[in-house]
């Protein structure tokens, strides 16, 4: 009995290696899944995600984020003098209340001074002790004395501190309540402080000390246009905006000031880097310049600018101008003539050579061969890159005043390391954010008119 | 004798000669405006500046001498210091790594949002495109410096920071690619019966992957130049060897740091623009 052996026919061989390909194919794709996974594995080792995960309170970016919307008024008692209970906004030294406001009633020690909150919730304060009432979904009320060592407690959980809530927080030296973000007590050997929260940005305006602070947006304005001044010296509308730009609270005068002095650093040195990066680009692009030798420098010069990033040339001019306007406009302008020549020699060696010859052969000289020839082609490369960096650039300024040039980066920098002002953090970001997204819908406006593409959305 | 014109060419001549003449006032105002801002700006920049113009051109040099000199003085100890950087190098490469991937994949799913020809529906797109320029505008520094506030000191705010912005920047690029596809594969697809992922997956990806690996190469150098920055501002990595390094003043030091930055940065400028001829090559 003889074996048929079965020569495979063609469609079954052209079978055979397609199969094969796809086993290979999908070997090299599970290949490339098994190698991202080990990667974003041995990152994990690296960035020491485990540690961060068990370091991160949420507590904290939760009080971080209620301080950006939100602001307090504190209410201050000391032990020692029970007659004189003080009320200030944000617990400032400065801005404490000659009147007190409608949430609070006075009393005597014996009687008590009221503190009433959103909720509903009162909470008393008299000589010998504090008295919570009223609150939502609490049945009793609860009552915080001292002891006579003067160690803060709470009446009738003496020794029963684990049947409390847990919002209320018991060291030896004070008893803390926190029954929700919006409202804090704090009862301490020597004092008593009560907290009570309130959302929005207060004295955005103007400044808790000025004369105008609660006035509506309608008297600002009539007061605008009325005769008699606040101040002698100077108009109503002008001390208005003196009012408004010296806030002490938001300093709106430096922070926009800041805000211009970023945005110039961006927009000049972009553009001087457009305004050199260009002749350069003709001179090192092979259709236009003959010089061999001179086109070989100018590439390795470009290089070299770029290279050296942003980072260490903000250095560098750090260290010879100061803090200010210079560095970052030289660091800025320094990386972008790199980079621009760089693109733009390669759109000029990219030109398409028809415009050129047929202005070439009307008997144009050099020059206009280049002028018409050449420039209207790439004008537009030219144009939507520089506005492109112009954006790029406004974020740019931002961190090169972070690292000591000046500027809102700067600013934002102290603001947040300052640890209590969140609300100015968030303020400047906010600014940041919307003066980028200014920038782009300028930009991309202005390249719609310049260049008539409607590639720019 | 003149020659005479028909009219309406001479109405022609007229009108091209008011446009030439209006194209020319506009650019002169062009011009003019932007001098306008440079010589405003300097002006700006003299007087609020700390040092003066001309102080800081003479010390130009002062500062870069120096260090190199001191580095030039270390001779045969320079080397190991480039050895000795190495580690936070990698560190902040890898940084800039972790974010590219991060935020190319998630631009990757959201671009296919943010494109008309995957999704009929008007408003999904527009919302996803205004998430995506959102994202796109937010400055690294803020996101980095608040969750380095948040989480003390390591280098994970610095890769939230900027896989959110690469995620905004590739997204729009990547919806920009998507719509620019050829439809036939997906119709092809769809008339066998194909599902909204298969589409995705067989008749899209393949079109604009080479696209989309070119513009995340581009962004990886982007991003390796901006975790060195952030870096430096406090998220680890070079960056903050440097920020130490100057604070201390050690001249050699610096160089070594510096030397190394340079030939990254240069080397993976070099690196993606030969990868990304490879890859896009054929096209163009």
């Amino acid at each position: 009995m003889t074996v048929a052996v079965l020569e495979p026919t063609p469609l079954a061989r052209k079978r055979l290696d397609s199969d094969r390909a796809a086993r290979r194919h999908v070997m090299i794709t599970a290949g490339v899944f098994a190698s991202i996974l080990l990667y974003l594995g041995l990152s994990f080792v690296q960035f020491d995600l485990a540690s961060i995960a068990r370091k991160w309170s949420p507590e904290r970016a939760s009080l971080f984020i209620l301080d950006t919307y939100a602001n307090k008024d504190h209410v201050e008692m000391r032990w020692d003098k029970p007659e004189e209970i003080e009320i200030s906004f944000e617990g400032g030294f400065r801005s404490i209340y000659k009147n007190a406001p409608e949430w609070f009633t006075q009393g005597t020690p014996r009687t008590g001074s009221t503190v009433s909150f959103d909720n509903g919730g009162l909470m008393t304060i008299f000589g010998d002790r504090v008295l919570m009432s009223n609150w939502p979904d609490i049945d009793e009320d609860l009552v915080f004395r001292r002891d006579a060592n003067g160690t803060p407690f709470v009446e009738g959980y003496r020794g029963l501190e684990d049947q409390l809530p847990e919002w209320i927080r018991i060291t030896e030296t004070k008893v803390e309540v926190r029954p929700s973000l919006y409202e804090r007590l704090q009862v301490y050997t020597s004092k008593v402080e009560i907290h009570r929260y309130q959302i929005g940005w207060r004295f955005f305006w103007f400044d808790f000390d000025s004369p105008i602070r609660d006035y509506s947006f309608s008297e600002v304005w009539t007061l605008a246009f009325s005769d008699e001044r606040i101040d002698p010296e100077m108009s109503n509308t002008g001390f208005i905006l003196n009012e408004f730009l010296e806030n002490d609270l938001w300093q709106h005068g430096t922070v926009l000031f800041a805000m211009v002095e970023t945005i110039l650093m961006a927009l000049i040195g972009t553009l001087i880097a457009s305004m050199v990066g260009l002749p350069l680009g003709f001179l090192a692009a092979s259709n236009v310049s003959q010089l061999q030798g001179l086109r070989f420098v100018l590439r390795r010069l470009f290089d070299f600018l770029r290279g050296i990033d942003v980072l260490i040339w903000s250095l560098i001019f750090l260290r010879a101008f100061g803090p200010g306007l210079f560095t970052g406009i030289f660091a800025i302008a320094f990386t972008d003539t790199g980079t621009l020549g760089k693109l733009m020699s390669e759109a000029i060696e990219n030109a398409d050579k028809k415009q050129e010859e047929g202005v070439q052969s009307t008997g144009a000289s050099r020059l206009q061969r280049w002028r018409y020839g050449i420039i209207p082609q790439i004008m537009p490369i030219f144009i939507s890159q520089t506005l492109y960096y112009l954006e790029s650039n406004t974020r740019g300024a931002v961190i090169i005043g972070a690292m000591g040039a000046g500027g809102i980066g700067l600013h934002f920098l102290g603001a947040l390391q300052t640890g209590n002002d969140f609300e100015n953090v968030a303020y400047i970001a906010l600014l940041v954010l919307a003066t980028v997204i200014a920038m782009d819908a300028f930009s991309s406006r202005l390249r719609r008119f310049l260049i008539g593409m409607d590639d720019a959305r | 004798m003149s020659t005479v014109l028909p009219v309406h060419l001479e109405q022609l001549e007229v009108n091209l000669k008011k446009m030439a003449r209006q194209r020319a006032i506009y650019t002169l105002i062009g011009i003019g405006a932007t001098a306008a801002v440079v010589i405003f700006g300097i002006g700006v920049a003299n007087e609020y500046n700390a040092g003066s113009f001309q102080r800081g051109i003479t010390n130009f040099f002062d500062y870069p001498v120096d260090m190199i000199s001191e580095a030039w003085e270390a001779g045969w100890n320079f080397p190991p210091l480039l050895v000795k950087h190495f580690p936070e190098l990698l560190a902040t490469i890898n940084m800039a790594l972790f974010s590219t991937f991060i935020g190319f994949v998630c631009a990757m799913v959201l671009a296919c949002f943010a494109s008309h020809n995957m999704i009929r529906n008007k408003a999904v797109v527009s919302v996803v495109r205004r998430i995506l320029d959102l994202l796109r505008s937010f400055p690294e520094l803020v996101i980095a410096m608040v969750f380095l506030y948040l989480m003390g000191k390591n280098l994970l705010p610095a890769v939230i920071a900027i896989s959110i912005h690469t995620t905004g920047a590739l997204g729009k690029l990547f919806s920009e690619a998507i719509e620019n596809i050829d439809t036939k594969p997906v119709d092809g697809l769809q008339s066998a019966g194909a599902n909204w992922f298969q589409r995705v997956r067989f008749a899209v990806f393949p079109q604009v992957m080479p696209l989309f690996l070119s513009y995340g190469l581009l962004r990886m150098e982007i991003n390796v130049r901006a975790s060195t920055i952030l870096g430096f501002v406090g998220a680890g990595g070079i960056g903050e060897a440097l920020s130490t390094m100057i604070q201390w003043r050690y001249g050699d030091e610096i160089i070594a740091i510096i030397v190394l930055l340079v030939l990254t940065i240069t080397s993976l400028d070099y690196l993606s623009e030969y990868m990304r001829s490879r890859l896009i090559g054929d096209n163009k």
